[in-house]
C-alpha cells in the first residue's frame, strides 16, 4: 500500500544512445542493441578515448523550440524535449496546477561544455566582442532546470544538483523533498552532453576511461576483462506528484519513490570502507523495507576492477543472497548526471512489464559473486528495485522504487 | 548611404537568439515590445553586438535597454548611421 503522499512518476522521457522516447529506448535495452561506437560528434583520432555512447538523430530544429536553439547547449536541448515529452506522457493539465506549486529540479554534471568551447574559441581567436551573450548562461549547470522552469511555468522550488554520476538519484531525491514541502508537481531527472574536445579532456583525466577501440569489448562492467568505462550523452525526465492527488486525477503511475539515502565516502587512505552498503540499507529503512524484499538491484557499474569490486562486495554485504543485479549502463555507456536517471526509468519499467534487461556482452567475473542478468532479458516477480549510483569522489546515493500495484 | 530596416533587425535576431514566437518580421510586429516577441535582455545584447561589428558602431549597453520594440531598435541604428 503506498502512503498518501509518496512521490510517484506519473511520465517520463528519454533521450539517450539507446534510443529518443521511452518505448524506443526499453525496446532497445530489451533486445540488447549496442549503442556505443566509434566518435562522431567531433574528430577523436587524436585523443586516448574514441569510443561514447552517442545520441543519434536527435533533430533539435523539430524538438526544441526554434528560439532556444541558438541559446542553449545541446545537453539543455535534451533536457527541453524531455521535459516536454515527459509532460505529455503524464497528461497532466497544467492549468490545474498554480505556478508556484510547479517545481523543476534536475542534476547535471558537465555543464554546457560544447556551446562553451565554440565560445572560448570565439574569444581566443577573434576576440570578446566575438563571445556570444548566451554564454553567460547557456554553461551553467543550472542551465536545464532554468530553461524548463520559464518554458513551462514552473515557478516553485527550483533548484540543480552537481553531485557528478550519482546525481540523478540525488535530484530525484530532491524533488521529492520539494513535493513534500507543498509543491504539487516536481519535473525531475538529469541529462548531460560533453561530447567534444574540451569535454573530453577533463573526463580523461579521472583515469577511468577505457582506451579499447573495439566497441563489445571496451566497456565491460563486472567482467573479468573490465577495464574502464565509456562515456556517453543523454539522460531522462520524469514527472513526479504526490499518490493521492495523482490517483485523484486518475494518472497512469510507473512507480512510487519508497526510498532514498546519499552519502559521501570517507577520504582515500582513511581505512575506512566506502559508504555504499551504508547508503543502500539506509534508502532500503527510508523506505520501511529490508533486503528481503528487493526483486533487482541496478548497480552503478563503473567498469573498473577496483570499483566493481567494491560494488560486489556492498551487494553481498547487504543482500547476503544471490539477488538479481541489473547493469544495462553496459549498453549506453556512462552519461554523467544522465545515467542514473535512465537507470531509474529503465527500473520503472522492469517493474511495469516484470523483466529484468541484460547486460549485454558481460560475462561476470565468478569472483565477485553476483548474479548479474546477462546474455538475455530475464523475466521476473518484481515489486522492488533498489537503484544504486556513485559519482567521482565519492558522492553515493541509492533509490528504492515500488510497484504501484494495490496490495502490494 | 546604409539604411537599417526591419528585416536586418529581424535576420540579426533570428541569427542571435531564434526565431520570433510570432513567425514574420512584418510591419504588426514593429511596436510589439521584444519581450512579446520571445527576446529578452540577453538576446537584445547580443543582436547589438552584432549589429554593432557589422556597422562599424559602438551601441552602449544604456542604449539597448532603452529599445522597448523593433520600431525603436531601428529608429535608433538609423539615427546613429546618420550621424555617423
Amino acid at each position: 500500500m503506498i502512503a498518501a503522499g509518496t512521490a510517484v512518476v506519473t511520465g517520463m522521457d528519454v533521450v539517450a544512445p539507446t534510443g529518443i522516447g521511452v518505448e524506443e529506448h526499453w525496446a532497445a535495452t530489451l533486445a540488447g542493441t549496442p549503442a556505443i561506437g566509434p566518435i562522431e560528434r567531433f574528430d577523436a583520432s587524436g585523443y586516448p578515448v574514441r569510443l561514447a555512447g552517442e545520441v543519434r538523430g536527435f533533430d533539435e530544429t523539430v524538438l526544441v523550440p526554434p528560439r532556444l536553439v541558438p541559446q542553449t547547449d545541446r545537453m539543455t536541448q535534451f533536457a527541453l524535449a524531455a521535459a516536454e515529452g515527459a509532460l505529455n506522457d503524464s497528461a497532466l493539465d497544467l492549468s490545474t496546477v498554480p505556478e508556484f506549486e510547479r517545481a523543476v529540479v534536475t542534476a547535471n554534471s558537465s555543464g554546457g561544455f560544447e556551446f562553451g568551447q565554440r565560445e572560448l574559441e570565439n574569444l581566443w581567436s577573434r576576440g570578446s566582442d566575438y563571445v556570444g551573450a548566451y554564454q553567460s548562461i547557456a554553461w551553467f549547470y543550472a542551465a536545464n532546470t532554468g530553461q524548463v522552469s520559464i518554458r513551462h511555468g514552473f515557478k516553485g522550488n527550483c533548484g540543480v544538483v552537481a553531485t557528478e554520476q550519482a546525481g540523478g538519484l540525488d535530484a530525484a531525491g530532491q524533488a521529492r523533498r520539494v513535493l513534500r514541502n507543498g509543491a504539487r508537481v516536481v519535473l525531475t531527472g538529469g541529462t548531460d552532453a560533453s561530447l567534444c574536445p574540451w569535454g573530453f579532456i577533463t573526463q580523461l583525466r579521472t583515469g577511468l576511461l577505457s582506451t579499447r577501440t573495439d566497441p563489445s569489448r571496451a566497456y565491460l562492467p563486472f567482467d573479468a576483462d573490465a577495464n574502464g568505462f565509456l562515456p556517453g550523452e543523454g539522460g531522462a525526465m520524469l514527472v513526479m506528484e504526490p499518490y493521492d492527488s495523482a490517483t485523484t486525477r486518475g494518472a497512469r503511475i510507473y512507480g512510487a519513490l519508497t526510498g532514498y539515502a546519499c552519502g559521501f565516502d570517507p577520504p582515500p587512505g582513511s581505512g575506512r570502507p566506502p559508504v555504499l552498503a551504508r547508503v543502500a540499507r539506509r534508502a532500503l529503512d527510508d523506505a520501511g523495507l529490508g533486503p528481503g524484499d528487493v526483486d533487482v538491484v541496478f548497480a552503478d557499474a563503473v567498469g573498473t576492477p577496483e570499483l566493481d569490486r567494491a560494488e560486489a562486495s556492498a551487494i553481498r554485504e547487504v543482500f547476503r543472497r544471490p539477488v538479481p543485479v541489473a547493469a544495462p549502463k553496459a549498453l549506453t555507456g556512462r552519461l554523467y548526471a544522465g545515467g542514473a536517471v535512465l537507470d531509474l526509468v529503465t527500473a520503472l519499467l522492469c517493474l511495469r512489464d516484470q523483466v529484468i534487461p541484460a547486460a549485454a556482452g558481460v560475462r561476470v567475473d565468478p569472483r565477485l559473486d553476483i548474479d548479474l542478468v546477462t546474455g538475455a532479458p530475464r523475466p521476473a516477480a518484481i515489486s522492488t528495485v533498489l537503484v544504486l549510483a556513485r559519482g567521482y569522489g565519492g558522492f553515493t546515493a541509492a533509490a528504492v522504487l515500488s510497484h504501484p500495484g494495490k496490495d502490494r | 548611404m546604409t539604411t537599417f530596416t526591419l528585416e536586418d533587425l529581424g535576420a540579426v535576431l533570428e541569427d542571435a537568439a531564434g526565431a520570433p514566437e510570432t513567425g514574420a518580421w512584418n510591419d504588426e510586429v514593429l511596436d510589439l515590445p521584444f519581450y512579446e516577441l520571445g527576446y529578452d535582455s540577453l538576446a537584445l545584447i547580443e543582436a547589438s553586438t552584432r549589429i554593432g561589428r557589422q556597422l562599424k558602431i559602438t551601441i552602449p549597453d544604456d542604449a539597448v535597454v532603452e529599445m522597448k520594440t523593433p520600431r525603436t531598435a531601428v529608429e535608433y541604428v538609423n539615427a546613429r548611421l546618420k550621424g555617423a
